[in-house]
């Protein structure tokens, strides 16, 4: 199903909304620029449906204020997309059909590691500049020098995921020294899982339980019990959502007792529903996060954007905050149309040179790519649940609730240890 | 490892119990009707979905709030087979566009609850959510004891009505002669539609279930479509208690797998106990 973004139109009216009269009076005596067309396909129906319609609600919001600024090059934009359903194999026939029978001029990604993989030989196909949103290492088998992710994971992402942990377990007194390793048998946990037995070796901790669950596990009582039984002094987990919420509610169900430090890379403890659910069980996990409303991470244009896209948000049933997905889907959109504009036009070498060269100044900060296409230096955020007392959506709106504890640059609090000291 | 084991074993009887309450209706429909009600995960999701309304609106308890509901999925089922029946089984063309038919019933519903309720994960909150019961040395999550609880008073009171009461006792004769029935005075199509609606009823407390044990998204269904087929091909079609077991039995033998073997290994030891089951009964445990 085709939707189009006739933005022209809404441009218009948002124009003459604003009694602008003259200056569309003006734009029909001129000749009617044809539009720059960005294609995109996006997970709006299944299981990453929340994040996927959340990422389009910030394109969109760039989309307008680019046209109600006049476009680009003098342009106004278009947004051609299709719903990829969340499914890998449909995304080659999107981005195929994209480029060949759409004409779009540029294209961007869809949301997540498993869509992103499958359109990079697409992209790689017809040379086209690919800007991509949330892949953990998705250029790794590719090394496609066209392509730039958003995802703040540095040159290192496997590495870079769990870096954090390790580095604030390693601080922590007593040292950790035994660690249990679980993620989810699936594309992101997978090479967040890799990452982190690395850092592990390299921390010097013993690894007494690696394993992984089907994406379909129900009870994750047998688990935490099975880790509960070898004794670690952490544990890292990467998750989904439905899997992370289940960790959660069991570890506080059952208890794992003697653990300095729980999380990591557990997706879905960003999303607004998850936390709001979980509330108090979710104090001392430590996970990785990408902005929070933290005083150290307080860039130009975030607080008018988060605004704006909470203002849509409820209507459109996604996560009502939008601090994790949205503004990095509004960023890669800022990066993209900065580099057009810089280039002055579309020529898709020039532009992959523009966007590996320069450095781009976005809502989520100063942004610079390094190798392969990923942010030259991390901004992997580990944050910890501190002090959460109910299951208000308010009480995550406040700074203080998740307090980032790496980078060192971006901290705005000490760490609560071991795990239970903070529940 | 003997305390990982017990362990294992307790909360794979949970995880079963939680199994049995979400496959009893399709037991109704495809082992005592022979509908193959794809959609029966889709009115669970849909469920579980009406249960979070009414927990967020009222913050009427998520189970009770099934409980509730159970009238309403009756009506519907009993709607859903009157559609079917009339489309496809009257004139025997109930197979393959039967199939279809439930196919599409289970796309319509996951796009209206994307529809009418987006696409977020929702949960649902109860003070005893959270609160963990303990017995012995066992450690009882009430997330998961409640529901095998409220799954085998689900059971016990299906297999009351199937075996006590005289429109029960229909519903086991149209499973193995409609014909006779018809000599006998009664309506098969009725008696169907009875039974289909009570199937559906019971995935509307599965449904709060579902949401109660952790998140849900509309397109959730889909994860349990082969497990629930699973058991009830494992239990033997058309056996109450032949489903029950095997849902005991496959909770347990995943729960075991994932604490002593690693979760990875549980769908593969858990389907591979199926293929064995089949191989050594191929009607099923409990099949005739």
């Amino acid at each position: 199903m085709l939707r189009r973004v006739r933005t022209i139109a809404a441009a218009a009216l948002l124009a003459l909304a604003a009694g602008t009269g003259a200056h569309s009076g003006a734009r029909a005596q001129e000749p009617i620029h044809e539009p720059i067309r960005i294609g995109f396909g996006m997970a709006l129906t299944g299981a990453l449906a929340g994040a996927g319609k959340a990422a389009l609600i910030a394109i969109e919001i760039w989309a307008e204020e680019t046209n109600a600024a006049g476009g680009l090059l003098g342009r106004p934009v278009e947004l051609v997309y299709y719903d990829d359903q969340t499914n890998p194999s449909k995304v080659p026939g999107i981005y195929t059909k994209l480029i060949n029978v759409d004409r779009v001029d540029l294209i961007v990604s869809g949301y997540g590691s498993t869509t992103i993989a499958p359109a990079i030989p697409i992209a790689m196909n017809y040379d086209m500049t690919f800007m991509s949103l949330f892949g953990l290492a998705t250029n790794e088998e590719f090394q496609y020098d066209r392509y730039f992710q958003i995802l703040p994971a540095g040159e290192e992402p496997r590495l870079n995921w769990s870096r954090g942990f390790f580095e604030i377990a390693a601080a922590l007194d007593p040292k950790p020294r035994r660690v249990a390793l679980v993620g989810a048998d699936a594309e992101f946990p997978r090479n967040a899982m890799i990452g982190a037995r690395i850092n592990a070796e390299a921390a010097g901790l013993e690894v007494v339980y690696d394993r992984s669950y089907p994406s379909n596990t129900v009870d994750f009582t047998p688990v935490i019990q099975a880790i509960r039984a070898a004794e670690p002094d952490i544990v890292y987990v990467a998750s989904y959502p439905p899997d992370s919420a289940g960790i959660v509610r069991t570890v506080n169900e059952i208890g794992i007792e003697g653990v300095a430090l729980f999380g990591g890379g557990m997706v879905g403890l960003q999303y607004a529903s998850l936390m709001e659910a979980l509330g108090p069980q979710l104090n001392g996990i430590v996970n990785y996060d990408f902005w929070v409303p933290e005083p150290t991470l307080q860039f130009p244009g975030i607080e008018a954007f988060l605004e704006k896209y909470q203002a849509r948000a409820a209507d459109a049933g996604v996560d009502p905050l939008g601090y994790y997905l949205p503004p990095f889907a509004y960023a890669y959109m800022q990066i993209l149309g900065a580099a057009v504009e810089a280039v002055g036009g579309l020529d898709q070498a020039a532009l992959a040179d523009r966007i590996r060269a320069a450095e781009f100044d976005t809502i989520v900060g100063k942004i610079r790519f390094g190798r392969n296409g990923e942010w030259k230096r991390s901004r992997v955020l580990m944050v910890q649940f501190q002090g959460i007392a109910d299951n208000r959506l308010e009480t995550f709106e406040r700074a203080g609730t998740r307090v980032v504890l790496h980078p060192p640059e971006w901290r705005s609090g000490a760490p609560i240890a071991p795990f239970a000291a903070a529940r | 490892m003997a305390g990982l084991l017990g362990d294992a074993l307790v909360s794979g009887a949970l995880l079963g119990g939680f199994y049995a309450a979400v496959t009893i209706g399709l037991t109704l429909a495809f082992g005592y009707l022979n509908i193959v009600n794809i959609a029966h995960p889709a009115f669970i999701v849909l469920g579980s979905y009406l249960v979070f309304a009414c927990n967020a609106a009222w913050g009427l308890d998520p189970l009770l709030a099934g409980v509730a509901l159970m009238p309403v999925f009756f009506l519907l089922g009993a709607l859903v087979y009157s559609v079917y029946n009339w489309s496809f089984e009257r004139r025997e063309d109930e197979s393959l566009r039967g199939l279809a038919f439930f196919f599409g019933l289970m796309f319509i519903v996951e796009v209206a609850l994307i529809l009418v309720f987006g696409v977020d994960y929702r949960l649902v909150n109860a003070p005893w959510i959270g609160e963990t019961l303990t017995v012995g040395p066992a450690a009882l999550p009430l997330r998961m004891a409640l529901p095998f609880c409220v799954s085998a008073a689900l059971a016990l009171c299906i297999w009351l009505f199937l075996s006590r009461t005289f429109p029960g006792r229909a519903i086991r004769a149209v499973a193995q002669d409609a014909t006779a029935l018809r000599l006998a005075g009664a309506d098969p199509v009725s008696v169907r539609r009875l039974a289909f609606g009570i199937g559906v009823a019971s995935a509307g407390l599965a449904g709060a279930l579902l949401i109660v044990i952790g998140p849900v998204e509309p397109a959730m269904g889909r994860l349990y479509i082969g497990r629930v087929f699973a058991i009830v091909v494992l239990g033997g079609m058309g056996s109450l208690g032949g489903t029950l077991v095997a849902a005991l039995l496959l909770g347990m033998v995943e729960s075991v797998t994932a604490a002593l073997a690693g979760p990875s290994w549980a769908p593969a030891v858990a389907f591979g106990f199926l293929l064995f089951a089949l191989a050594a009964r191929p009607a099923g445990l409990f099949g005739r």
